[in-house]
């Protein structure tokens, strides 16, 4: 009797939820960003996961953990190397993951992102897509919104807290808005993208690590999707922010009126 | 051969593990580890051994609260603006007292 009523527990509506988080692979946030012949330089330097997709990997598996959710799905798109990131995720909690692979040194941009998603999405189907709200890299920070967009589904960006309302199929999220918290209400499906105080992600340790590479991991091709992934936006320059340069001591007042009215031309 | 010793092994590659990224570079700080473990390979009580796995845990903990702290940080000092910041913990704080 008891085992019984546990299964009807288990497949009740509000198990049924699947989550996908994307994430992405950049440079990590550590390492001195050093602009080479016009590019980012990118051979030879530490990658990790975008720490805004930490976060939304994070509340994904708290919420599987409450329960709330029954999979967590990590995605991303990238070259072989991006599949680090997924075992990440995956050492974090993730259930499985899918890596649509594209070539080394191939460029992919958040409209072709957000396109690869929908596809995605429109095959698995699952109930909520939490992604960071921006990569750490080109700071873009619209991948959540187009894919809210061509989906036609609510989204909820800049989370700062998430929670469920009618049986879990409804979420009440606090956003962080200029000046203050708005909480909006959306039906599910829906995106969600986090902001920093969303939650404090877990590390991922090395028996998690290890764990992680039994997990399931699916490759599938952007071709897979029937999705061209030919960049939209032409990138014309790329630079290093302008060096700091030293300051000056001044020997009188008639000096320091001098330098700032021909100089710094402020007066 | 003491069978806490896979547990002194599972902590030894976890901590050279979490060391990887150890701001004084991973040679000091596999150093370091190495030095701290062949200090006590003597012990053989099997109490102490257990107060050592604790100490060791402890250390770990602490160094994963550091990664955190330095990416917690970083992530801060990029890409939270000050006043803004300071309005909404302003507004959480009166959430909590209602």
């Amino acid at each position: 009797m008891y085992a019984r009523r546990g299964f009807v527990l288990a497949v009740s509506s509000e198990m049924s939820l699947r989550v996908l988080v994307p994430v992405k692979r950049v440079v990590d946030y550590a390492v001195k960003i050093r602009v080479v012949g016009g590019k980012v330089d990118t051979a030879n330097v530490k990658h990790s996961m975008n720490p805004f997709d930490e976060i939304a990997v994070e509340e994904a598996v708290r919420l599987k953990e409450k329960k709330t959710a029954a999979e967590v799905i990590a995605l991303t798109v990238g070259p072989a190397k991006s599949q680090e990131t997924l075992r990440t995720a995956l050492a974090m909690g993730a259930d499985n993951a899918v890596h649509i692979e594209v070539p080394e040194g191939q460029e992919i941009q958040p409209l072709q992102v957000a396109k690869l998603l929908r596809a995605y999405v429109e095959k698995e189907k699952p109930g909520l897509v939490i992604l960071g709200k921006q990569a750490i890299d080109d700071d873009a920070g619209q991948t959540g919104q187009l894919l809210a967009g061509l989906l036609n589904w609510p989204q909820a960006t800049f989370a700062s807290k998430i929670e469920f309302a009618d049986a879990a199929k409804k979420i009440l999220v606090t956003r962080e808005i200029d000046g203050g918290l708005e909480t909006v209400e959306a039906p599910l499906p829906a995106i969600v993208t986090a902001d920093l105080r969303l939650n404090e992600p877990r590390y991922a340790t090395l028996p998690n690590i290890m764990k992680a590479k039994k997990k399931p991991l699916t490759k599938i091709t952007p071709a897979d999707l029937g999705v061209d992934i030919t960049p939209s936006i032409d990138v014309l320059s790329v630079s290093e922010p302008p060096k700091r340069v030293g300051g000056k001591k001044v020997e009188s007042v008639d000096e320091l009126v001098d330098k700032l009215k021909n100089e710094a031309g402020v007066i | 051969m003491s069978p806490l010793r896979p547990r002194v092994v599972a902590l030894y590659k976890q901590l050279l593990y979490i060391g990887r990224e150890y701001p004084l570079g991973y040679e000091y700080f596999r150093d370091r580890l190495k030095k701290a473990f062949i200090k006590k390979r003597d012990l053989t009580d099997s109490a102490e051994i257990e107060k050592a796995i604790k100490h060791g845990e402890f250390v770990y903990k602490e160094l994963e609260m550091l990664w955190f702290l330095r990416k917690y940080r970083a992530m801060r000092r990029n890409y939270v603006d000050e006043e803004q910041d300071a309005k909404i913990r302003a507004l959480l704080q009166e959430y909590e007292k209602l």
